[in-house]
């Protein structure tokens, strides 16, 4: 490859948002992407550094250079090969994906100046690839008989300890690409980013998967929990219909652990594994009094009203949903973020209570950005710890106190400590609690066998995923508590080669 | 699609229903509810299992028009079909063991309370059943339970079936005379369980009381049908939806079950508007075609 001549522009190239104040009254989404011109430009502030530490950043390990370097010849439609190859679900990882603390944070040209935007390159060739579906399924097709191509000719001297040299590198283990597993069957319970990704991965060797769903939409989290101007759902919808294309069988309305269990699923249904992706949905409280007053809710109620039942426009939608006009929400995370600008579309006036300061807000900084710009008040180090209610039961104030950072705690964060005597209140007649989630229980509670810690997280080895019964395999925020939709996906890719594996085993063949 | 497999009105405002969903029918045990949702904009509702055929793959609900769903949903019709039909959800109710016991309905808690009296019954058990309604004309299922219970008396508000009074009268005339009930098991309005309770409190017998608060997804994550039971909130659809009598906080219930109501009112008048629009409609166009005909005639004459 000719060496590029590299743009030195130190920012990265703007991305056009809504204006705050019209998208503070709408669902519309926020960020509106580039355009071909502006990718172009992002794409030469790339280096092609040769030690890619991006690409070690990268939970699914997209070839971030070389899909950069294409982008910048204009050839999207292979960029878009490169992408979807490695990653799933591109267009949703393009804009939800912590970028700053992942690919974009070790990025060469962060040293100095602003790292190249990845994400937003990303976001730009799946949605390119959405507008283009001919080009694009041409493009990715083509890619993946070339590395048909390559991988039969390195067969012959390529040994499995190649693999292993691979997990030791701790990159993502792919499925190579001569398996076929045609005729095997596989479940995946939940249809979070998690099993979405391990469904896909499969299907493209062949597997006949099914894909079980509690809730009536798939999609888990990015169905229920981001909202439309975060992530739009009919780009979830076009990402899983994509799925069903290749191969991927959805049963929505099923609860696993009621409907069937997983041994009923092994021994009853015919599936030779079974890829649990639960998820964390369960909320967590404050525990402090007041908590049930009338008005008070968790972030999960506001998100799955909104989200799932699209409340946002009832009556049109029959599920209604209340904001308040003074609305506190109380966390420091991406989920209170989601839930104050919610409540702000849905018309209250949101004030955010975080008992730590800014700097240690665990939400991204764009998210924490777009709030401020939308009008939402912070109320930093306060953490509440009495709701007060009217003579009806409805809250009407949160008594707070004021925190102040001590030492640093088991976190590494700075411990808040009360101030004594700053007792105030703060008037709202919406308060939502956004502190995290914990996981569902119920598989751990119907799978007799299955090894969980105390916290009910499943218990499953790091590199395939494999729980204590055999053929069965979880990843996700079910194995390591709530965190990130791409650590979920690379979760759900390292569970489909242990699955793979543990298939082929199981039928006496090899990998 | 969940096919609708049959549809009869029980009284004036409650309806059964049978539904083809054959793997909740095989899973499902008395005490448990199904979530379902008529259309793609229709809301998630609870509804607790009436009855189930395993063999025929159907589940039975019945339900009361309260609202703008329920009047929807009575108003379909055998061969149509609902979008979405989830369960089973919640726990059984706990009746394993149990010799000897009293099951109480008020009004659309009947439905709920049966399956749990045919049970017991088909267990072995001797079941007494008490149910309560406002008035005579919303009497339910007085035969299906007359073939399960050892003893059954309907109670009404008004006296218009003879008995007149509320259902925790005979709960404790037959404590007072030896019932020996282990268990009691009440299905109904708030302010009924917590009187049952009450009643059963002081004797000292073992009651469930079936909580039937707000619900958005019905498996655990939104939160929104905390029912308060000794000191502490638990969730109705994966911790209950019984719940220990004694424990319940009925006052809290009833405060918390409000907080929709103004959405709720607002969305049933559209619906009966909607239909009284349909319905004028109906009856104009129907003007208009007599008229029509009328008109026709004479010209033809």
């Amino acid at each position: 490859m000719p060496r590029l001549e590299f743009n030195r522009q130190e920012a990265k190239t703007p991305m056009p948002e809504l204006d705050p104040v019209e998208r503070a009254t709408c669902f519309s989404e926020v960020a509106l992407g580039y355009s071909a011109d502006d990718a172009v430009n992002e794409a030469k502030r790339c280096i092609q550094c040769k030690n890619k530490p991006c690409v070690k950043g990268c939970p699914v390990g997209v070839p971030i250079p070389e899909f950069i370097a294409l982008v910048a010849e204009g050839d999207f439609a292979e960029a878009y090969a490169y992408v979807k190859d490695a990653n799933a679900l591109p267009a949703i990882c393009g804009r939800v994906c912590p970028q700053e603390t992942q690919c974009e944070g070790v990025c060469t040209r962060g040293r100095r100046g602003e790292p190249v935007g990845i994400g937003r390159l990303e976001r730009f060739v799946a949605d390119w690839a959405f507008e283009h579906p001919e080009e694009a399924a041409a493009a990715l097709a083509e890619k993946l008989a070339v590395d048909d191509e390559v991988k039969s000719e390195l067969s012959l001297d390529d040994s499995p300890a190649d693999n292993s040299e691979l997990l030791e590198e701790g990159s993502v283990p792919v499925i190579p690409s001569d398996v076929d597993l045609t005729g095997h069957r596989v479940a995946m319970v939940g249809s979070g980013p998690a099993a979405l990704t391990c469904a896909g991965e499969l299907a493209k060797h062949g597997c006949d998967v099914v894909v079980f769903e509690a809730l009536h939409k798939v999609g888990g989290v990015l169905t229920y929990g981001i909202p439309e101007f975060r992530l739009p759902k009919d780009l979830v919808a076009r990402e899983i219909s994509s799925l069903e294309e290749a191969g991927v069988t959805f049963e929505p309305n099923s609860v696993i652990g009621k409907l069937y269990d997983i041994e009923e699923l092994m021994n009853e249904e015919g599936f030779e594994a079974v890829f649990v992706g639960t998820g964390a949905g369960l909320p967590t409280y404050l525990n402090i009094e007041g908590e049930g007053l009338n008005g008070v809710s968790v972030a999960n109620e506001l998100l799955t009203r909104v989200n799932l039942m699209k409340a946002y426009d009832h009556p049109n939608f029959d599920t209604p949903v209340f904001a308040g006009e003074r609305c506190i929400v109380v966390g420091g995370g991406n989920v209170a973020m989601d839930a104050a600008r919610t409540a702000k579309r849905l018309g209250a006036d949101v004030t955010v209570v975080y008992r730590r300061g800014l700097e240690e807000m665990p939400a991204r900084a764009e998210e924490i950005h777009h709030a401020q710009e939308e009008g939402i008040t912070f109320e930093l180090l306060t953490n509440p710890v009495r709701l007060i209610g009217n003579d009806e039961g409805w809250i009407e104030g949160a008594e707070v106190v004021s925190m102040e950072l001590g030492e640093p705690d088991a976190s590494g964060r700075r411990r808040p400590v009360e101030i004594a005597g700053s007792e105030h209140v703060i008037p709202c007649d919406m308060f939502i609690i956004a502190v995290g989630s914990k996981t569902n229980p119920l598989i751990a509670k119907t799978t007799p066998g299955l090894e969980v810690t105390s916290r009910n997280l499943i218990i499953a080895d790091e590199q395939t995923g494999a729980t204590s019964i055999p053929g069965v395999f979880a990843g996700g925020d079910a194995v390591i508590g709530a965190a990130t939709v791409i650590l979920a996906m690379g979760a759900g890719k390292r569970a489909a080669y242990g699955i793979s594996e543990y298939l082929l085993r199981c039928s006496g063949e090899q990998h | 699609m969940y096919p609708i497999v049959s549809v009869e009105a029980l009284n004036s405002e409650v309806t059964r229903m049978e539904i083809f969903a054959p793997q909740v029918a095989k899973k499902i045990r008395p005490g448990q509810f199904i979530m379902l949702r008529i259309d793609e904009k229709g809301e998630r509702i609870p509804l607790t299992m009436n009855d189930c055929d395993p063999v025929a793959g159907t589940v039975t609900i019945i339900f009361q028009q309260v609202g703008a769903t329920t009047i929807r949903l009575a108003s379909m019709l055998p061969g149509q079909a609902i979008q979405d039909f989830v369960g089973p959800l919640g726990n059984p109710t706990e009746l394993d063991g149990v010799k000897r016991a009293c099951v109480i309905g008020g009004g659309l808690g009947t439905a709920i309370a049966y399956p749990q009296a045919k049970w017991l019954h088909d267990h072995g058990a001797e079941v007494d059943v008490i149910t309560g309604f406002r008035t005579k004309d919303l009497v339910i299922l007085e035969k299906e339970i007359a073939e399960v219970a050892a003893w059954h008396k309907v109670m009404t508000d008004d006296g218009s079936n003879g008995n007149k009074g509320v259902v925790t009268a005979p709960l404790q005339e037959r404590i007072d005379a030896g019932a020996g009930y282990e268990l009691v098991s009440a299905v109904g309005p708030i302010i009924m369980m917590k009187f049952v309770a009450l009643t059963t409190k002081a004797a000292g017998i073992k009651t469930l009381v079936s909580m039937n608060p707000l619900m958005v997804d019905g498996t655990g994550m939104c939160g929104g049908c905390r029912v308060k039971v000794g000191d502490q909130y638990l969730h109705a659809c994966v911790d209950g939806p019984d719940f220990d009598g004694h424990l319940v906080d009925y006052d809290d219930a009833m405060r918390r079950g409000v907080a929709y109501r103004k959405f709720e009112n607002a969305a049933r008048e559209r619906c009966l508007w909607a239909a009284k629009a349909e319905k004028i409609e109906e009856q104009q166009e129907a003007h208009d075609r007599l008229a029509e005909t009328e008109l026709e005639g004479k010209v033809g004459e």
